[in-house]
C-alpha cells in the first residue's frame, strides 16, 4: 500500500491531488465524492462584489483555453457567511483562494478568513492587478509580491500559500521574495497570459481582450517554472498547468512538486483529479515507491535517484 | 448516487436530417432514463479518428426516457458538430450529464402552446412526449427558412402535437403574421395554460411581450457557449431579471437553461 499522504508548510493533505482555483466548485460533488481529493482549493474570493467581464469569457484553441472570466462574485462577506456553510460539508482541508488589488486589502481579507472556522490555508492569488503599481500584477516583480505576502503573514497565522504567475522575467526571485516574506508555499504557476483574435470581426476572441492561456500546451512552461521554483526555494512546490494524467503529475512530482493541482482538464473530464490520483498511486505501486512524497525532486539536477528496481 | 455521470456510450442511430441537420441516437439507457426534457449533455466532439475540438459542447436532449434511445439532433455548423456528424454505428462517445434545469410541467395544466425555430425544436420536443403522457395538449408554432428544412415528424414524435408550420420563404414567419396567430389562440377558447420557446431572438421578445400582455406564465431554454457545463467555470452567464427588477448574470449552465420567460432578457 503507497502512504499518499503529503505535508505541505505545516498542513498534512491525505493526498496530493487537488484543484485548481478557479476551475472547480462544489457542483463537481455532483459527479464524484470530494473527499477523496487531498485538499479543496475556491475560486477566488475578493473582498468586494464584482461583476466579472464582459462575454465571450473562454475559448480554446489546439490543446487548451484562453480565459478571462474576470473574477466575479459575491464578495467577502457573502463567502463567509454563505459559501462557507456550503464549503464545511466536504472534509478534506479548504485552501481559500483569496485576490484583492492592494497590499492593504489582502491583510485585511487574510485576517477575516483567519477568523472564520473551516478555512485551512490561503492561496494568495497574487496575479491580479496591483492598482498601487499602474495595475501590474504584485506577481510580476518580487518586491510587490513579497510586500502582499508580508502583509498578510502580519495579519494571520493561517499557513499561506503563494500562486506565482509564469507573467514574469525571474520567477525564481519571486519564489525567494515570498519565503522570505513568510509564505508557507508556492503554487506554480497561474495561467500565461495569451490572446487569439476573430479574423471575421477582426477583434480579439475574447471579450476581455487578453486571456490566461491553460491546459495541455501550456504544460512544458509549468513543469519549467516549477523545476526552478523548486531549487530556489525550501518551502514546498504545488505545481499546477496542464496536468491532465497521472503521468503528467509525477512529472511535476518528479521536478520538485510537493503536491498537484488540476484545472482545465476537469473542464474536459470531470474525473480527471480521480483518474490523476489512482495513477499515481498505481505508478508509485508499479516502481516500488511507498510514499508518494518519495517522487519529489527525483529529476532536479544532483538528487539522489534511488537505484532501480 | 452521483446524479451526473461522465460516461461513453455506443451510437446506434447516425444520420443527416434535412440539408443542415443530424441525428445522434446512443445507448445509454440509465441516462436516458434519468433525463428530463430540457436538460442537456456536454458532449466530447471526436469523431472515430479522435479529431475534434478540445473543449466539450453542450447539446439538448431531443430523445430521452426510460426504454429510450438517448437522442440528439444537432445543426452542423462548426468543427464540433461535423465531429459528432461523422460518428458512426458502433462507435462511442463521450457524455457528461444529465445537467441543468429542465422544463417545469404544474398539475391541472390543460394546454400548451410551442414556439420554436429552427433547431431549437430539438430542445422542446422531448416536453411535447411528457406533456401528451400528462394528458396535456400540445400546440406548437414551427418556425424554418423554407418547407425542406422543416422537422415536423423529428419535433412531434408521438405526441400528437397539433403544429403550425411557418417559414421565410413565403413570408408567414414574418413576426407580424406569427403574432396574430398567437393573439388568435390566446384569445380563444383554446387559450394555452402556458408558453414554451427556444432558438429565436425575434420569437422570444414576440412571445415575451404577448404572454405578458395575456398574464400566461412561460419558459424559455437558452443557449450559451460553455465550459465546464457543471457550474464552475462562469463562461456561460446570461442576463437574468430577478423578481425584485434587478439584473444579475446566472449560469446558463447551472440556473437554466430553462428560465422564466419574463426573466430572459433579449439576446
Amino acid at each position: 500500500m503507497v502512504n499518499m499522504a503529503v505535508q505541505i508548510g505545516g498542513l498534512p493533505l491525505a493526498n496530493p491531488v487537488m484543484p485548481a482555483s478557479g476551475t472547480f466548485g462544489p457542483e463537481l460533488a455532483q459527479v464524484f465524492d470530494l473527499n477523496r481529493l487531498g485538499a479543496l482549493v475556491t475560486k477566488s474570493v475578493t473582498p468586494q462584489y464584482r461583476e466579472g467581464n464582459p462575454l465571450p469569457r473562454l475559448c480554446e484553441t489546439e490543446a487548451g483555453v484562453l480565459n478571462s472570466i474576470g473574477i466575479p462574485g459575491k464578495g467577502l462577506d457573502h463567502f463567509c457567511v454563505h459559501a462557507m456553510a456550503e464549503w464545511r460539508r466536504f472534509a478534506p482541508p479548504l485552501v481559500v483562494s483569496l485576490s484583492a488589488d492592494s497590499v492593504a486589502a489582502f491583510a485585511e481579507a487574510a485576517a477575516r478568513l483567519a477568523g472564520t472556522p473551516g478555512v485551512a490555508a490561503i492561496e494568495a492569488n497574487i496575479s491580479c492587478p496591483n492598482l498601487e503599481e499602474d495595475g501590474r500584477a504584485f506577481a510580476m516583480h518580487p518586491h510587490s509580491a513579497a510586500a502582499a505576502i508580508a502583509a498578510m503573514r502580519a495579519a494571520c497565522t493561517l499557513p499561506l500559500w503563494a500562486k506565482l504567475s509564469p507573467n514574469t522575467a525571474d520567477i525564481a526571485a519571486v519564489a525567494r521574495a515570498v519565503e522570505e516574506a513568510g509564505a508557507d508555499a508556492v503554487v506554480v504557476a497561474n495561467t500565461i497570459l495569451g490572446l487569439a483574435i476573430d479574423i471575421e470581426r477582426m477583434a480579439p476572441k475574447l471579450g476581455a481582450g487578453m486571456g490566461g492561456f491553460s491546459g495541455p500546451a501550456f504544460k512544458p512552461i509549468a513543469l519549467r517554472l516549477v523545476w526552478q521554483c523548486a531549487q530556489a526555494v525550501r518551502i514546498p512546490v504545488i505545481g499546477v498547468g496542464g496536468i491532465a494524467s497521472a503521468e503528467d503529475a509525477v512529472e511535476f512530482l518528479m521536478a520538485g512538486a510537493s503536491a498537484v493541482q488540476v484545472g482545465t482538464a476537469s473542464f474536459v473530464s470531470p474525473n480527471a483529479m480521480l483518474n490523476v490520483l489512482d495513477g499515481l498511486q498505481a505508478f508509485c505501486a508499479r516502481r516500488g515507491f511507498a510514499r508518494v512524497s518519495d517522487l519529489t525532486g527525483l529529476a532536479l539536477p544532483g538528487r539522489m535517484r534511488p537505484a532501480a528496481e | 448516487m452521483h446524479p451526473v455521470v461522465e460516461a461513453t456510450a455506443r451510437v446506434v442511430d447516425s444520420a443527416p436530417v434535412g440539408r443542415r441537420y443530424h441525428r445522434l441516437l446512443l445507448d445509454a439507457p440509465e441516462l436516458s432514463a434519468a433525463s428530463r426534457p430540457g436538460q442537456f449533455f456536454h458532449l466530447l466532439c471526436r469523431d472515430g479518428a479522435g479529431n475534434g475540438p478540445y473543449l466539450r459542447r453542450p447539446m439538448s436532449i431531443w430523445r430521452c426516457g426510460p426504454g429510450r434511445q438517448l437522442g440528439f439532433l444537432l445543426h452542423v455548423k462548426g468543427r464540433g458538430t461535423a465531429a459528432l456528424a461523422a460518428l458512426r454505428v458502433g462507435e462511442r462517445l463521450s457524455l457528461l450529464g444529465p445537467l441543468g434545469q429542465g422544463f417545469r410541467l404544474e398539475p391541472g395544466w390543460r394546454r400548451i402552446l410551442i414556439v420554436v425555430r429552427g433547431v431549437g425544436l430539438a430542445t422542446l420536443a422531448p416536453l411535447t412526449e411528457a406533456a401528451a403522457a400528462q394528458g396535456i395538449a400540445v400546440q406548437a408554432v414551427l418556425s424554418a427558412q423554407a418547407p425542406e428544412d422543416l422537422m415536423a415528424a423529428e419535433f412531434a414524435g408521438d405526441s400528437g402535437a397539433a403544429i403550425t408550420s411557418v417559414f421565410d420563404s413565403d413570408g408567414s414567419s414574418a413576426v407580424p403574421a406569427v403574432e396574430a396567430f398567437l393573439r388568435a389562440r390566446f384569445e380563444g377558447a383554446d387559450r394555452p395554460d402556458a408558453v414554451f420557446t427556444c432558438g429565436s431572438n425575434r420569437l422570444f421578445l414576440l412571445l415575451q411581450r404577448l404572454a405578458a400582455e395575456y398574464g400566461i406564465p412561460g419558459q424559455i431554454a437558452l443557449e450559451q457557449q460553455m465550459g465546464c457545463g457543471l457550474g464552475m467555470c462562469f463562461c456561460c452567464v446570461r442576463q437574468i431579471r430577478a423578481p425584485d427588477g434587478t439584473v444579475q448574470n446566472l449560469r446558463v449552465c447551472a440556473e437554466g437553461p430553462v428560465f422564466d420567460l419574463q426573466a430572459a432578457l433579449a439576446w
